[in-house]
C-alpha cells in the first residue's frame, strides 16, 4: 500500500477546504465593505 | 476590553489591522508545520508514512471543537450580557468551526484506510464529531433563517450554548467507549508521540488557530458592514 498517496490526499483536502474558506470569507467581506463604503460615499 | 470592544466602530480600529497580521502568520506558520510534517520527521514504524496526516488532522479537531466553543462562549455572552458584537461573533465562528470539523472527518477517514483497514466506523470519536459537524450546519441555518426574520438572535444563541453538551461526549468519547479510534496522546504536560515527531505539530495547530482566527475577523467585518448598509437601506427609505 502507498501510503504517500493518502498523505497526498489529506494536504490536498486540507488546502482545498482552508484555501476556499479564506476565499469565501475574504471576498464576502471585500464585497460588504465595498458596498457598505460606496453607500457612504452617496449620502 | 471585552465591554470596550462592544462599539463595532472601536472593533473595526482594531479587527483592520490585525484581520491580515493573524492571517498571514497563520499561513507561515501551518506551512512551516506542514514542511517539517512532510520532510522533517521520521515515518512511524507501524503507521509508515500515513502518520504525516497527524500535522493536519489534529490541528483540524482542535479548531472544530475549539470553534464550538467559541460559538458557545459568544453565545452566552450574548445571552447574559446582550453583548452586541457576541452574537455577530458566534455567527462568523460557526462556518469556521463548520469547515474544520468536516476537514477532521475527512483527513481522519483518509488516514484510517492505510492504518485501519477502514475509511469509517460508527466509533464514538467518529460518531460525536460527525454530530458536531451536524450541529454546525444546524446553527448557520437557525442563525440564517433568524436574521432573515428579523429575530434577536435569541434562538440561535440558545441552540449554541445547548450544542455545548457535546463537547465533553466527543472529548471523552475514547475513554468512554473503547472502539477503534486510539486514546489521547496528546496532553498539556505531556505526550506519548516523541519530540522527533512531535514539533511541526505544534506550528501547524499555531498556525491553523491563527488562520482560524483571521477568518472569524474577516466575517465579522462583513456582517458589521452588511449591518451597515442595510440600516442605511432602511434610513433612505423611511425619508
Amino acid at each position: 500500500m502507498n501510503h504517500w498517496a493518502f498523505v497526498t490526499a489529506a494536504y490536498a483536502v486540507t488546502l482545498l477546504g482552508t484555501g476556499g474558506l479564506a476565499a469565501w470569507a475574504w471576498l464576502s467581506m471585500r464585497r460588504a465593505e465595498a458596498a457598505a463604503e460606496s453607500l457612504r460615499r452617496d449620502k | 476590553m471585552i465591554h470596550a470592544l462592544a462599539n463595532p466602530t472601536r472593533f473595526l480600529k482594531l479587527a483592520r489591522p490585525l484581520t491580515p497580521v493573524l492571517f498571514w502568520a497563520g499561513v507561515a506558520l501551518a506551512l512551516f508545520g506542514a514542511w517539517g510534517g512532510l520532510t522533517q520527521t521520521p515515518g512511524d514504524y507501524l503507521q509508515k508514512e500515513s502518520v504525516r496526516i497527524l500535522y493536519i488532522h489534529v490541528p483540524a479537531a482542535w479548531l472544530g471543537m475549539g470553534g464550538w466553543t467559541g460559538v458557545a462562549g459568544a453565545s452566552l455572552g450574548y445571552l447574559i450580557w446582550r453583548h452586541p458584537l457576541a452574537h455577530i461573533a458566534a455567527r462568523a465562528i460557526a462556518p469556521a468551526g463548520a469547515v474544520f470539523a468536516a476537514l477532521c472527518l475527512i483527513t481522519g477517514a483518509i488516514w484510517g484506510r492505510p492504518t485501519w483497514g477502514t475509511w469509517w466506523e460508527w466509533d464514538g470519536r467518529l460518531t460525536s464529531m460527525l454530530l458536531l459537524f451536524f450541529v454546525y450546519i444546524a446553527y448557520i441555518a437557525l442563525a440564517r433563517a433568524d436574521a432573515d426574520r428579523g429575530g434577536d438572535g435569541r434562538v440561535p444563541a440558545l441552540f449554541g450554548v445547548a450544542g455545548s453538551v457535546l463537547l465533553p461526549i466527543v472529548r471523552y468519547s475514547v475513554v468512554w467507549w473503547n472502539t477503534l479510534h486510539q486514546g489521547q496522546s496528546i496532553g498539556l504536560t505531556s505526550s506519548s508521540i516523541d519530540s522527533s515527531m512531535l514539533w511541526p505539530l505544534f506550528f501547524t495547530i499555531g498556525g491553523f488557530t491563527l488562520l482560524f482566527a483571521g477568518v472569524v475577523l474577516m466575517r465579522m467585518r462583513a456582517m458589521l458592514a452588511i449591518q451597515r448598509v442595510e440600516a442605511r437601506m432602511r434610513r433612505m427609505a423611511a425619508q
